[in-house]
C-alpha cells in the first residue's frame, strides 16, 4: 500500500493546476470507459438507431421495400391494438405501482421499528420472490389461479362458497397485479429499508420529546427523508411496468382466450416481429414504446428532482 | 449528488436500534409482528406451494390437496424423469442458464467497474455529456431493444448462438452508474495519487488501490446483473430456437404451453413443477447465504 501524502497536495496536482501531465493523465480515463462504451454503442444505440431507420420503411410483397418516412408512426399511433395495449399497460401502472410500493414502504416502515428474530425472518421471507425468474414466478401463480390444480376451489369449497376464477376476463387484471406485487414488493422494500436504516435516529429522538407518536414520525420524517430511495424504486416500477411482458406471456400459456397475443406493446412487437414477421413495424412499436417510457420516466425524474437530489 | 453508502450507516444504527425498540409500545409491538406474519406468509405460499408441487406426479396434482404432500418420494421419479424426457434436456437448459448468467453478469460487472471508475476519477473531456448520456439510457426499456437486436444480429449470423443472448447482457448502464456513485466517495483521490507518486502506473493504481475498495459495490452490480441475466426470459425467446440452447425460464414455459395444449404423452406438469423447484435453488440459496453482501449493497446510489 502506498503512503498518504497530504490532502492539499493531492488536490492542487489533480485540480488546480492542470498540467500537461495531469491532463495525459485523464485522458486515460477513456481507456476505462472505452470497452462500456463499446458495448453502450453496439447493443443500444445502434439498435435503437437501426429500429428508427427500419421504422421509415414498409416491405410489401407486391412493391418490395420502400421508404415511407412517418407513415408507419400515422399508422401506429391510430392502432387501435397499440393504443388498447398502451392503455392497458397504463392502468396497470396505475394500479399496480402504488401497491407494490405500499406493500414495501409498509413493510420496510414496519421492520425498521423492530429487531427482533422474528422480524428479521420475514424481512428474507418478503425479499425471496426476487430471487425467482419472474417466469418461474408467473408459472407457479398461474397453477395456484387454476381451477384444477390451485388451492382457491378446496379453500371457497369449505366455507361452502364458488372459487373466483383468477383466469376469467373479469379477475385477470387483478391476476396480474397479484404476481407482479408478489414478485418485486420484496426487492423495493429492502431498498426502501436501507434507506430509513441511514437515517441518524437522533432525529426521532428529538421528535419524541416534542410528543410526536410513532405513525407520525413514520410519515413526517421517515418518509419524506428517504425521498431519493423513493424516487429510485418508483423509477424502476415504471420503466418495469411499460414494458410488462413476461407475465402476461406465460399466463397466456394457460388463458389463451383472456390474454391475446397483443395483450401489451412488447407483447405485440413480438407478434409482429416473430409471427407475422412484419419487421418494418414491429421495430416501429418498438421503437414508440422506448420513446414512450422515457419520456415518462424523464418526466418523472423531472417532476420529481427536488426529491431525489439529482438536480445538481 | 452526494451519496454514501448504506452499510456504514447500517452499522452505525444498530447500535441504537435497542433505544428505538424501548419507546414501541407492547401492543404496538404485536400489532407490528401480525402484520410482517401476514406478509410473510403472502410471499412464501407460492414457494411452498412449489416444494410441495415438486413431489407429486401429474396425476396427484390434479387430485391431491394443493399444499400439503401426498406421496414424497415421488420426488426422486421426477427427478429420474428430467433425466429421461426428451434425453435429458432440461439438465442442459439449467447449464445454458448457468452460463449465459455467469459470462454475461461478471461481463457485465467487469465493464461496469471500469467504467465507473474512469468517470468517478478521471477528468477527461466529453466526461459530462457522455455519462449524462449513460444515465439517461437507464430509463431505456431494454425490451424495446430486442426486436432491432434481433434484426442487427441477424445480418450477421449470430442469432441462434449463445453469443446473441450473452452479448446484449453486458449492457448495464445502471451498474455504470452504481459504480460511479459508489466510486466517487469511497475511494479517496489522495489514495491514488499517493500511488502515482510511489511510482504505480494508471491501472495497477486502479487495481490494486482503488478496487479493493469498491468491493461492495461490485459485489451489488455482480448480483444485479446476474439476476437480471438468469432471470431474462424476452431475450432468449426472441434470439434462439434451437431447443439445446435455451435457458431454463424459456425450456420451462415451453412445456407449459405443450403441456396445456397437448395430448396426454406430452403433458409433463409434474416435470414442470420439479424443474421449476430445481431452478430456483441456487439463487435462493446464494441469497440466503449471502445475505451480508447484498442488504445495504442493494441501496447504492440510492441513499443520500
Amino acid at each position: 500500500m502506498a503512503t498518504m501524502t497530504s490532502p492539499t497536495h493531492a488536490k492542487t496536482s489533480a485540480e488546480h493546476e492542470p498540467s500537461t501531465v495531469a491532463r495525459r493523465r485523464h485522458r486515460t480515463g477513456w481507456l476505462f470507459v472505452i470497452p462500456f462504451l463499446a458495448v453502450f454503442l453496439l447493443f443500444l444505440i445502434i439498435p435503437l438507431a437501426y429500429a428508427l431507420w427500419t421504422s421509415l420503411f414498409t416491405s410489401t410483397l407486391a412493391s418490395g421495400t420502400e421508404f415511407t418516412g412517418l407513415d408507419n408512426y400515422a399508422k401506429a399511433f391510430t392502432d387501435p391494438i397499440f393504443l388498447e395495449g398502451m392503455g392497458r399497460v397504463g392502468l396497470f401502472a396505475l394500479v399496480m405501482i402504488p401497491l407494490q410500493i405500499g406493500v414495501a414502504l409498509l413493510a420496510a416502515l414496519v421492520l425498521d421499528t423492530l429487531a427482533t428474530r422474528l422480524s428479521q425472518a420475514s424481512r428474507l421471507l418478503i425479499f425471496a420472490p426476487y430471487a425467482i425468474p419472474v417466469v418461474i414466478g408467473a408459472l407457479m401463480w398461474s397453477f395456484l389461479y387454476s381451477p384444477s390444480f390451485g388451492p382457491a376451489s378446496t379453500l371457497f369449497d369449505a366455507f361452502g362458497l364458488q372459487a373466483p376464477e383468477f383466469l376469467s376476463t373479469n379477475l385477470i387484471f387483478g391476476s396480474l397485479v397479484n404476481i407482479v406485487t408478489w414478485q418485486w414488493s420484496g426487492y423495493y422494500m429492502i431498498v426502501i429499508y436501507a434507506g430509513l436504516r441511514a437515517i441518524n435516529p437522533s432525529i426521532y429522538e428529538a421528535a419524541r420529546v416534542d410528543g410526536a407518536s410513532g405513525r407520525q414520525i413514520a410519515l413526517r420524517i421517515k418518509v419524506p427523508m428517504i425521498s431519493s430511495s423513493m424516487v429510485m424504486v418508483l423509477i424502476f416500477a415504471i420503466i418495469g411496468t411499460l414494458q410488462f411482458f413476461t407475465e402476461p406471456v406465460v399466463l397466456r400459456n394457460v388463458a389463451p382466450g383472456v390474454i391475446d397475443a397483443a395483450y401489451t406493446p412488447n407483447m405485440y412487437a413480438y407478434a409482429l416481429a416473430f409471427q407475422y414477421s412484419q419487421f418494418n413495424y414491429a421495430s416501429t412499436i418498438a421503437f414508440s414504446l422506448g420513446v414512450l417510457v422515457f419520456i415518462g420516466s424523464y418526466l418523472f425524474l423531472y417532476l420529481t428532482r427536488k426529491q431525489s437530489g439529482l438536480n445538481r | 449528488m452526494t451519496l454514501s453508502t448504506a452499510s456504514s450507516s447500517l452499522r452505525k444504527r444498530r447500535k441504537s436500534t435497542e433505544h428505538v425498540d424501548h419507546h414501541v409500545g407492547g401492543g404496538r409491538r404485536i400489532g407490528s409482528h401480525a402484520l410482517l406474519i401476514i406478509l410473510a406468509i403472502y410471499f412464501i405460499v407460492p414457494l411452498w406451494w412449489l416444494l410441495v408441487s415438486s413431489t407429486k406426479s401429474t396425476s396427484s396434482l390434479f387430485s391431491s390437496a394443493p399444499l400439503w404432500f401426498d406421496h414424497p418420494a415421488d420426488f426422486i421419479e421426477n427427478v429420474q424423469g428430467l433425466f429421461t424426457h426428451q434425453g435429458g434436456i432440461y439438465w442442459r437448459w439449467l447449464g445454458n442458464s448457468f452460463f449465459y448468467a455467469l459470462t454475461g453478469g461478471i461481463g457485465a460487472t467487469v465493464l461496469a467497474i471500469l467504467a465507473g471508475y474512469g468517470f468517478a476519477k478521471y477528468r477527461f473531456s466529453g466526461r459530462g455529456w457522455v455519462f449524462g448520456l449513460i444515465l439517461g439510457s437507464v430509463m431505456v426499456p431494454l425490451t424495446a431493444l430486442v426486436v432491432p437486436t434481433f434484426l442487427l444480429l441477424s445480418n450477421v449470423g449470430l442469432i441462434n448462438t449463445p453469443w446473441a443472448v450473452i452479448l446484449p447482457s453486458l449492457l448495464s448502464p445502471f451498474g455504470v452508474y452504481l459504480m460511479r456513485v459508489y466510486t466517487q466517495d469511497a475511494v479517496p483521490d489522495e489514495m491514488l495519487e499517493a500511488a502515482r507518486i510511489d511510482g504505480a502506473g494508471e491501472f495497477r493504481t486502479f487495481v490494486q488501490v482503488a478496487l479493493p475498495m469498491m468491493k461492495p459495490a461490485v459485489v451489488t452490480v455482480l448480483l444485479l446483473s446476474v439476476v437480471a441475466t438468469w432471470n431474462n426470459f424476452f431475450l432468449p425467446l426472441a434470439m434462439l430456437n434451437d431447443p439445446n440452447l435455451l435457458p431454463v425460464t424459456v425450456g420451462l414455459n415451453n412445456w407449459t404451453k405443450l403441456s396445456s395444449t397437448g395430448a396426454g404423452g406430452e403433458q409433463v406438469w409434474n416435470l414442470v413443477t420439479s424443474g421449476a423447484f430445481i431452478s430456483v435453488l441456487p439463487l435462493l440459496l446464494s441469497f440466503l447465504f449471502l445475505q451480508r453482501y447484498w442488504q445495504g449493497g442493494l441501496a447504492i446510489g440510492s441513499v443520500k
